[in-house]
């Protein structure tokens, strides 16, 4: 959650020392390099400074208005959105700009991110009033032309705020550990022997493997934002890829439709396919809630 | 997720602008299906005029189809029977995963083709009222 915040990014070389020394302050429960009060202010007008020279050297700059709200701080108790000039670079994400702005004018905002390729699923955020990744979007995809003069940056919707941009994900990874995301069989082959799996089959899964756990389209779902109880698209979809697996059994199979055609399962979805336009990977959740819808009933009328 | 702490300015801004194609698809045949279950019961009001005789059912439909606001509201109508069911067509496709890549343009096209319809019917709508 705050791995950035202490660990200076390798990029950022360019940060003197006063900003190092800085941060070294921040981390005195390690006991050491402590700095007074004076040198903490000093530093942080350096950093400004520096800040501030930078916006001026910039060709363009990309203003980021960002969510901000701590519940532990009485001044920043009420929700509010602060603005960040950041100059623009060819090729910077959301994440990139969002960090700068961390790096350079406040070391308190507060964001997730780690693997910066869209692999993590640790900062899904809402940009520009739609759910995306911050890591995966292009600033200068955000305009039409050229690059956009503001950019607003929130914590996903229909999730509680823990501070600044971090939501609270517990309740997404309940409803993913609900459909038991995992393989089980009954009959795994005996020793060494693999279990295979037919291309085709593959291929029917293939995309419902690449779900990352970011929660873009749990926040995006009108459906799940007004029923807690909704398992939302990215666990459907976690169930999709068990259930449409061949080498699981029948018996776990029937265990899994069951699962996902409860109450608040498959038919709460209303076919809004927003979760499918937000998804970063690109996965068609509709479809394959979908499928399972007509898995389920297909389960259910059996006449012959 | 909807325990939703309520975060004043960031979720009561007018977000309906951010709306994609298949939200607005959902909300506006919510909204058609609801007008013509409402339809029908104003349906069978008038109709059942008709029990209190020939001649009372007569003048009951040549008084309304003088007004109008009738009129116009008879192309509403239209539209809204037009929309709800070239949309109903489109989710019955997704709910049988036909073309879901193409939800989107399915939907403009209802839209586009309603649309038209309407235009269409204007003159016979309004034919001696105006
Ligand atoms: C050919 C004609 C029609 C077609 C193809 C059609 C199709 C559909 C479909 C597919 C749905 C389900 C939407 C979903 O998946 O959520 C639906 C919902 C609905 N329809 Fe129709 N429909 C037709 C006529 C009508 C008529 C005549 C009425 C009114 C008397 C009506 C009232 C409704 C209502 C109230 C809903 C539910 C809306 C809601 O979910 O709250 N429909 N329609
Ligand atoms: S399905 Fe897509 S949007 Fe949903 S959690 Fe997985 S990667 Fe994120
Ligand atoms: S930082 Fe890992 S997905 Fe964006």
């Amino acid at each position: 959650m705050s791995t950035g915040i202490t660990k200076p990014e390798e990029e950022e070389e360019t940060e003197s020392q006063a900003v190092g020394a800085a941060r070294a302050a921040g981390e005195s429960a390690y006991g050491q390099a402590r700095m007074d009060e004076s040198e903490i202010d000093a530093a942080n007008e350096a950093s400004q400074r520096r800040a501030r020279r930078a916006v001026e050297d910039a060709d363009r700059t990309v203003e980021l208005k960002v969510f901000r709200y701590d519940p532990e701080v009485p001044e920043k108790e009420e929700p509010r959105f602060d603005s960040f000039t950041v100059p623009f670079a060819k090729g910077m994400t959301v994440l990139d700009a969002l960090m700068w702005a961390r790096d350079h004018y406040d070391s308190s905002l507060t964001f997730r991110h780690s693997c910066r390729q869209a692999v993590c699923g640790s900062d899904a955020l809402f940009v520009d009033g739609k759910q995306r990744l911050g890591c995966k979007t292009q600033v200068a995809d955000l305009a039409d032309e050229g690059i956009p003069g503001e950019v607003r940056i929130e914590p996903l919707p229909h999730a509680e705020v823990v501070k600044d941009l971090v939501v609270d994900m517990e309740h997404f990874y309940d409803q993913m550990e609900s459909v038991e995301p995992y393989f089980q069989d009954e009959d795994t082959p005996d020793g060494l022997n693999e279990q295979r799996q037919s291309r085709e089959n593959r291929e029917k899964i293939k995309m419902s493997t690449r779900c990352i756990w970011c929660g873009a389209c749990m926040s995006s779902c009108n459906i799940a934002a007004g029923n807690n109880e909704y398992l939302g698209p990215a666990a459907i979809n976690k169930a999709y890829r068990f259930a449409m697996d061949e080498r699981e059994g029948e018996d776990l199979t029937e265990h899994r439709l069951n699962i996902i055609e409860q109450e608040h399962g498959v038919w709460r979805c209303q076919t809004q396919f927003s979760c499918t336009e937000v998804c970063p990977k690109d996965i068609p959740l509709t479809e394959h809630i979908q499928a399972l819808k007509r898995e389920a009933v297909k389960k259910n009328l059996k006449f012959w | 997720m909807s325990q939703s702490y309520d975060r004043g300015l960031v979720e009561d801004f007018g977000r309906w602008t951010e709306f994609s194609a298949g939200m607005w698809a959902w909300i506006f045949h919510k909204f058609t299906g609801w007008v013509l279950v409402g339809y029908l019961f104003t349906h069978i009001a008038v109709l059942s005029t008709a029990m209190s005789g020939p001649e009372v059912y007569t003048s009951t439909l040549q008084g309304l189809e003088s007004l109008l606001i009738v009129r116009f509201l008879e192309v509403g109508l239209l539209a809204v029977a037009v929309f709800h069911i070239l949309n109903g067509v489109r989710l019955l496709l997704v709910d049988l995963g036909i073309g879901l890549e193409s939800q989107d343009r399915s939907f403009y096209a209802s839209l586009i083709l309603t649309g038209a319809i309407v235009v269409a019917s204007v003159p016979t709508f309004l034919a001696g009222a105006v």
